[in-house]
């Protein structure tokens, strides 16, 4: 079996790395950050590592209807395509930001990518 | 076959199986999600045995010294006992009230006598009881250096708990506190650039623990302090401060008052809220340590703007002072 993204970046110590880049780009970015008013942030941070480890390819629990169930009350308040184009953004700066190769920036974007529809709740 | 107490109660552990899967397959109701150690939400407490490092990766320094571990990702060697994060009754013991005095107009300073050694960190809580009710306060004395625990507690409108403790509570009585209970405190990590601390009301309390205990522990880099209340005569220990400034070049402290009009302000407050005066002295917060205690909102706010000002999550310790719901 061929190396996911997670393992040739360095693991978890790698998302724990990214974590807190790729979150505080989220919370600092007005066309996104409403949707996590109120929200406690610690718990907020370990869904976003839970998401970034999945978007790696390292070890998740995550199913389709877990990312549906999640964001279901955010759909409601308007979450589209445009909302997840952004997150997509900063899952990619953030990555390029810690030096990682642009091809293993593709292959994560991509299962990034295939959360979409789940999380947009079509 | 390695053994997993919980709650008092002991479970074999098959094989290879987690704790948390232990636990599940005994039909104990504990809280859990991803099962992989990234969400964080099965975390519980170890009291007793070696836990696996993997089982404690990524938590705060603060809780790792505490025996914070996922349970979800913890195979351990041999036996260990554990308990739930939110066990309120834990430690339950007797003290005895020392002393009482008023700090201003509000807020009493209480200090307990322990008949037994009270272990915990400065700036930890404890739940204090008045028959079925319990209430919260932090801790603002030294647990090497000073005999008694001291809590500041602030007289609540009909407050059931805090009227009780300052009316009616005398010295000599006996109070029923367990604990120490939160991960707000001082622990020392290497590359740290200083620590800015900001309270309101009596969020002074674990405060004032804490930043002596920095003090105390050797930390000789800037240490900012920014207290608010909504008149001067609201703040208290501002002699001490202003002291204890004296004492150590590293330690700046800010009086904050948040109304009335600038102009009539005394003699070295800052006019404004104190996370806002807190936030303009140091704008840059990588690297530092970040307290964060009082009015919920404030907390909540100041947590996510300090984040967003480079204090990594880790470094972010809050402690907001939720009121009880009416009894």
């Amino acid at each position: 079996m061929s190396q996911s993204v997670y393992e040739k970046i360095g693991g978890d110590a790698a998302v724990n790395a990214a974590i807190d880049l790729f979150y505080r780009k989220v919370l600092a970015d007005d066309r996104i950050n409403g949707f996590f008013e109120g929200t406690d942030m610690d718990k907020q941070a370990a869904k976003q590592k839970a998401f970034l480890t999945m978007a790696l390819g390292g070890p998740n629990n995550y199913t389709g209807e877990d990312m549906r169930k999640g964001h279901a009350h955010l759909v409601e308040k308007g979450l589209n395509d445009s909302h997840f184009d952004t997150v997509m953004e900063h899952l990619g700066a953030t990555l390029k930001e810690l030096g990682v190769a642009d091809d293993l920036i593709g292959e994560a974007a991509a299962i990034a990518e295939s959360t979409r529809n789940d999380v947009l709740g079509k | 076959m390695t053994k997993v107490v919980y709650q008092g109660r002991s479970y074999e552990r098959l094989g290879d199986e987690t704790v948390l899967r232990c636990l599940l397959r005994n039909d104990v109701r504990a809280p859990y999600s991803c099962e992989s150690g990234a969400c964080q939400s099965c975390t519980m407490q170890a009291t007793k045995g070696a836990i696996p490092s993997n089982a404690q990766e990524d938590l705060k320094e603060t809780q790792k010294s505490l025996g914070y571990f996922k349970p979800c990702v913890c195979k351990p060697a041999g036996d260990i006992e554990v308990v739930a994060l939110d066990d309120a009754h834990k430690q339950k013991q007797q003290l005895t009230v020392a002393e009482k005095s008023f700090l201003n107009d509000e807020i009493l300073r209480l200090r307990l006598s322990c008949d037994e050694p009270f272990k915990y960190h400065a700036g930890q809580f404890v739940n204090l009881f008045k028959d079925d009710l319990i209430r919260s306060y932090s801790l603002a004395s030294l647990p090497d250096s000073e005999s008694v625990l001291e809590l500041h507690v602030k007289r609540v409108p009909k407050g059931v708990v805090s009227n009780w403790l300052c009316d009616d509570v005398q010295v000599g009585d006996p109070l029923s506190v367990a604990g120490p209970m939160g991960e707000c405190f001082y622990h020392k990590t290497e590359n740290e650039d200083g620590l800015l601390a900001v309270g309101t009301g009596s969020g002074l309390a674990p405060l004032w623990g804490i930043i002596r205990d920095a003090l105390t522990q050797g930390f000789d880099k800037p240490i900012i302090l920014c207290h608010g209340g909504v008149t001067p005569e609201l703040l208290y220990y501002v002699d001490e401060l202003r002291e204890l400034e004296r004492m150590h070049d590293n330690f700046s402290y800010y009086p904050c008052v948040s109304t009335g009009d600038e102009s009539d302000l005394p003699k070295g407050f800052s006019f404004g809220f104190p996370n806002d005066v807190a936030f303009s002295k140091q704008p840059a917060l990588s690297k530092w340590q970040v307290f964060l205690c009082g009015h919920p909102d404030m907390v909540s706010n100041s947590k996510r703007k300090a984040f967003l000002l480079g204090a990594s999550l880790k470094n972010i310790h809050a402690d907001p002072f939720l009121a009880a719901s009416p009894a």
